[in-house]
């Protein structure tokens, strides 16, 4: 079994009138299955409303399932007694960088999730000067976090997950907020911390550009995986993607047109350089 | 204007001020406060004024960030001081119209009123300015803990102070991005009465409040999700530890308060 495993999982949201009686219900998720393998990179795509911020709420325990079930670490996140080993296996980044930063300084946000889990004071101290160096923030530790930039924010908030030392991160759309520039420096910090730590990443997005590093990719719509593969074997499928409006990489794009127009160069090109490379060799 | 609210301000610096133990900064307040109000005459004014001269020299935070916070009370001030001059009678009455009148004891007391006012904003946020709210919370919590025994929620308190103090700014520039756009539709702030005025906040304060609910949803999500669970089980990154500087502050503050009783009983009324 992977790190994060779904079986048939269902999520409903009930909307209730004033008597309480159920008016209407939406399916969030609809019998979603999953297996993510540790040490991967996996992205999940889908418009708002897809059902994958509800499906990343699950993985940290934040949600109970309707029906199915759902497996973290090996551990039945519907047992109560699993739901804080749950969270410490998997952290959580979300999406507003304001609203995720409980404390007043850079160092004891980092401090709070260690402090959370009784980590000794000497060992919260190694724990966060390490989180801070990991996501390159470690000359602000003593700063305000009102004072830093969307995407230094987010990294910090990432730096408080990482202090707990999890075996998988999920990101809830952590750039959704940001300017171009704070979502390069999180995204290259999600990839760092894969690559280097071996820590398993859930990213959330609906950026394509986001998730062509990806491992895997599954893409959601109306609560149901309606596509999964590998970044190349997705984008692929230009034609398929827009049936369900979802934007392709540019340089895909490009890639398709120039193919349906007869110049002979390979399905599910993901980057500029490999577009080049194609085109260089086309006589 | 909005923006010049320094309570709840954290102003990062490396001073005695700033490393000294909260609960001493918590206690040195409290007799600080008690000292503005025991006081009396030029003795005591000299002792306090150089007090907080020195406090505010040790703790490195510039006086012009302290004096932004009084920009804020301004107008409780100016409230507080007419009354004062305006409705004592005095010994010698300079003026008089109705029941308003202008006398010795007025002016003195409304002199005395705005110094104290003045003092108690600077000392107060002298210490939020160099206690970042947790430690202030921690502070907090382990001095009030013994209540802990009759079961008041002493740790639940002091992490909603914490979180309260760590959205005031938030907060305060969301009020201001609000006004903003309200104002560019036209919305009116500066004129009418009161009641008009009033009125006008209206569509500021709705907006405000829902996504101040929508913030605390997300925020509860986000220390869940960090293994948040209670004052059960947590240790502490920084431990609240007296040092040698915080057993001195502690005799400092207390021989302040003893000497601004002795003076005011010794020397009463000097000035």
């Amino acid at each position: 079994m992977g790190i994060i495993k779904t079986k048939n999982l269902v999520h409903e949201f009930f909307r209730r009138d004033e008597e309480g009686n159920v008016e209407a219900i939406t399916t969030a998720l609809d019998h979603v299955n999953l297996d993510v393998k540790e040490g991967q990179f996996i992205a999940i795509l889908g418009h708002n409303g897809s059902g994958k911020s509800t499906l990343a709420k699950h993985i940290n325990a934040l949600l109970s399932a309707s029906d199915g079930t759902i497996w973290v670490d090996g551990m039945d996140v519907s047992q109560e007694e699993n739901v804080i080993p749950v969270r410490r296996s998997a952290g959580m980044v979300f999406q507003n960088p304001d609203n995720q930063i409980i404390a007043s300084v850079v160092e004891e946000d980092v401090g709070f999730g260690p402090e959370n889990i009784g980590v000794p004071t000497d060992e919260i101290w190694e724990r966060v000067e390490h989180a801070l160096s990991t996501v390159g923030m470690k000359k602000y530790r003593a700063h305000s976090p009102n004072k830093l930039s969307g995407g230094q924010k987010q990294r910090v908030a990432i730096a408080g997950v990482v202090a707990m030392e999890p075996k998988c991160i999920v990101f809830d759309e952590p750039t959704a907020m940001l300017d171009p520039n704070g979502r390069k420096e999180v995204i290259a910090t999600a990839h760092e911390l894969n690559k280097k730590k071996g820590v398993t990443i859930l990213l959330i997005t609906h950026y394509m550009e986001e998730v062509v590093a990806a491992d895997y990719v599954y893409v959601m719509e109306k609560g149901k995986i309606i596509m999964d593969g590998t970044p190349r074997e997705i984008f692929s499928r230009v034609s398929e993607l827009k049936e369900h409006r979802l934007d392709v990489p540019q340089v895909t794009l490009l890639a398709d047109e120039l193919r349906k127009s007869g110049v002979d160069i390979p399905a599910g090109i993901l980057t500029r350089e490999e577009l080049v490379d194609a085109i260089m060799k086309v006589k | 204007m909005i923006r010049d609210i320094t309570i709840g301000q954290y102003y990062p610096a490396n001073s005695i001020v700033h490393k000294l133990d909260p609960r001493v900064k918590l206690f040195a307040t409290l007799l600080y406060i008690i000292a503005l109000f025991v006081y009396k005459g030029l003795a005591g004014f000299i002792l306090i004024t150089g007090f907080l001269i020195l406090a505010v020299k040790m703790s490195k935070v510039p006086l012009k960030f302290i004096l932004k916070g009084l920009k804020a009370i301004v107008v409780l001030l100016v409230i507080t001081a007419s009354f004062n001059l305006l409705l004592t009678p005095g010994e010698v009455t300079f003026f008089k119209w109705g029941v308003f009148q202008v006398s010795d004891t007025g002016i003195r007391t409304a002199v005395m009123m705005m110094i104290r006012l003045i003092y108690l904003i600077i000392g107060t946020s002298l210490m939020t300015l160099t206690t970042t709210p947790n430690q202030l919370t921690d502070g907090l919590e382990k001095s009030l803990s013994p209540l802990n025994r009759i079961n008041v929620p002493v740790h639940a308190i002091a992490m909603m102070m914490s979180i309260a103090l760590r959205f005031i700014p938030i907060l305060i520039e969301e009020t201001d991005k609000i006004m903003k756009a309200q104002m560019a539709r036209g919305a009116d702030f500066d004129h009418g009465n009161i009641i008009q005025k009033a009125k006008a906040m209206v569509p500021i304060l709705v907006p405000l409040f829902v996504s101040a609910f929508r913030r605390a949803d997300d925020l509860a999500m986000a220390m869940e999700a960090r293994c948040y669970n209670g004052g059960t089980g947590r240790t502490k990154m920084k431990p609240l530890k007296y040092t040698a500087s915080d057993r001195v502050a502690y005799l400092v503050i207390i021989g302040f308060l003893a000497a601004v009783i002795l003076l005011r009983i010794f020397v009463p009324y000097f000035g």
